[in-house]
């Protein structure tokens, strides 16, 4: 099965705004984009067609949250994270309980081009004091961290999701905990630490993980597969941890490496007294362009043959 | 309050104003001095769930100070309503103070919305009356923006957005004083013809004196009134006001936008607005 997070997301927010009258719905006019519409459809009455006014659904979205309503507000993650002053100072900075929907995450949505895509919003929203920052790596995590956001996160929070589908990589009975670096693949070859690589996805990062580590398996290099869905709060424990066992990490996400996944993992790793050689996949500096999902996902070695082509190298020199 | 009632209450408000702004060593005289007719009626004369024990209930009215540099004049507010004490005005842009520079409702929540960078408050000030429509809660909202103020943008998002919703049960307040940092509005970006932009958005607007008691309740009045008659309008209290207002050395000087007065000057203007 593979199913879109933002599918997932929207599935989940009608589900659980039957049992939870306090969530309202805000969208700027790209309601059947976000998914929001399902929502729309089952309780029109908590829905609000904002129009093409980010900003100003934003200042609304924290009133409402000031009024006792649980927000969810959705767009495009650029155009969300774009109005990023009065997310700043309405949202993050006045403690709203806000939850800030970005769709239509990375290069990955391919030929609506640069303009569409969110690639610095993680790195914008990180920023913000108070505010979480999470990302499923598919259907199942979606919801997993729909329940959490509605139940138990207190204060703003950003939600970044895809338009193409991911497929399901949760193992059944996995030992999920919100806010935790997740062991999603066991390396198979053991022995050797010393060429023994952690690959560290959030998003769809995460599955091009999963193929890196298969074709890294094949050639006999021990590959173990982390899935990261809090970018914030971060894992530093579990990544520590993680550290101790490796001779490199990689990071894969569909995203800027400048603040994104690479970042937060870089960030612990130099807290170490020692540690294990990081690599960063994902855009490198650069704006996106249009084009299929997968040339373009190539095209900045987020794939998992990339991947592992460049851990190969690595490992030969 | 009455009127006069209203009237004596200002210049002891003024006065906290002056002498705040001066152990504070920054601030903004001008806009607290413009505003602080129109917030002092709507706190003593217009809203409701304000006072009394019961005072903070959920569906109390709602004030945002959109132009968040003019807060001296809600704090004085604030001090003579009880939120706050008198003596804590002392504390204005002081560290560990509750009364930041520009309003922070986390430390200080009556001040229901965090404001500084012009522009946002009416977005908030519409959540918080959409919210309350939700509810079917009588709770009003007011927000009171400056002139300068909504040259920005998503003043006007909010100002088509505020009609589509049918918030009779919200009232912005600008505050007209025609002065803003870099010289008079007029001339910085001019905003005319205002009145007809925002009643061509869809707003009820209401011309009324900033400084004139009667006239400013009588505003109120009516904006309360075209609600319970079932508007669908949201009102615009355009409030010509005068920058300074109360102390002559400063009325309709720009350069009084955003400098506190010093010890000799702040004696001066409270001197003269014990005897205006």
């Amino acid at each position: 099965m593979a199913k879109a997070t933002r599918q997932a997301f929207g599935e989940a927010l009608a589900e659980l705004g039957g049992k939870h009258p306090q969530i309202v719905v805000l969208d700027a006019d790209l309601a059947k984009s976000t998914k929001s519409e399902i929502f729309a459809k089952k309780y029109p009455d908590r829905f609000f067609e904002m129009g093409i006014q980010e900003a100003n659904m934003i200042g609304a979205a924290a009133g409402m949250a000031f009024a006792g309503k649980l927000p969810f507000l959705c767009s495009f993650g650029c155009f969300i994270t774009g109005r990023y002053d009065t997310i700043r100072l309405s949202v993050a900075y006045a403690g709203a309980n806000v939850r800030l929907i970005g769709t239509h995450a990375g290069v990955g949505i391919g030929d609506d081009g640069h303009s569409q895509m969110g690639l610095e919003d993680i790195t914008l929203m990180r920023a913000l004091p108070t505010m979480g920052v999470f990302q499923p790596m598919d259907a199942k995590e979606t919801s997993l961290i729909m329940d959490y956001l509605v139940n138990e996160w207190e204060g703003p929070a950003y939600l970044r999701l895809t338009r193409q589908a991911l497929p399901d990589l949760l193992p059944a009975g996995a030992d999920w905990k919100p806010g935790k670096l997740l062991e999603i693949r066991a390396a198979k070859s053991t022995g050797d630490r010393s060429r023994k690589v952690a690959l560290i996805g959030s998003g769809h990062g995460t599955s091009e993980c999963m193929k890196a580590a298969e074709l890294l398996e094949a050639q006999g290099i021990p590959a173990s597969v982390w899935n990261c869905h809090s970018l914030k709060p971060f894992d530093d424990v579990g990544l520590a941890k993680l550290a101790a066992d490796c001779s490199l990490i990689v990071t894969v996400e569909d995203h800027s490496v400048i603040g994104g996944l690479g970042s937060c993992v870089a960030e612990t790793l130099a807290s170490l007294s020692t540690h294990p050689r990081l690599v960063k996949c994902g855009v490198q500096d650069l704006f996106g362009e249009s084009g299929e999902p997968e040339e373009l996902l190539e095209k900045h070695g987020i794939t998992g043959t990339k991947v592992a082509e460049r851990v190969r190298t690595l490992l030969a020199t | 309050m009455t009127p006069s009632e209203l009237h004596s209450l200002s210049k002891e408000l003024r006065t906290w104003i002056i002498d705040m702004l001066m152990e504070a060593k920054s601030g903004h005289p001008g806009g607290s001095l413009s505003a602080i007719d129109l917030i002092s009626a709507l706190w003593f004369s217009e809203m409701r769930g304000v006072d009394g024990p019961d005072r903070l209930a959920h569906d109390r009215d709602r004030f945002v100070l959109s132009k968040g540099h003019g807060v001296p004049a809600l704090y004085a507010v604030l001090a003579k309503k009880g939120f706050i004490g008198i003596d804590e005005l002392q504390t204005l842009r002081k560290t560990g103070s509750r009364l930041q520079g520009h309003p922070d409702r986390v430390r200080l929540p009556i001040v229901e919305a965090s404001t500084g960078s012009l522009g946002q408050g009416l977005s908030v000030a519409m959540g918080l009356a959409m919210a309350a429509k939700l509810d079917g809660s009588a709770s009003r909202t007011f927000c009171l923006m400056g002139d300068g103020e909504i040259q920005e943008g998503q003043i006007w998002e909010a100002a088509m957005a505020a009609p589509k919703f049918g918030l009779s049960n919200l009232c912005a307040i600008l505050d007209h004083n025609n002065a803003q940092i870099d010289g008079y509005v007029t001339d910085v970006m001019p905003i005319e013809p205002v009145a007809d932009k925002w009643s061509s958005f869809g707003w009820r607007v209401i011309d009324v004196n900033g400084h004139d008691y009667s006239a400013i309740l009588a505003a109120y009045a009516e904006a309360r009134a075209l609600q319970e008659k079932g508007s669908k309008q949201p009102v615009l209290i355009h409030a010509h006001t005068i920058k300074g207002k109360g102390v002559s050395f400063m009325e309709n000087k720009v350069e009084w936008h955003g400098v506190a007065p010093k010890a000799d000057e702040a004696k001066r203007a409270i001197e003269e607005i014990r005897n205006g």
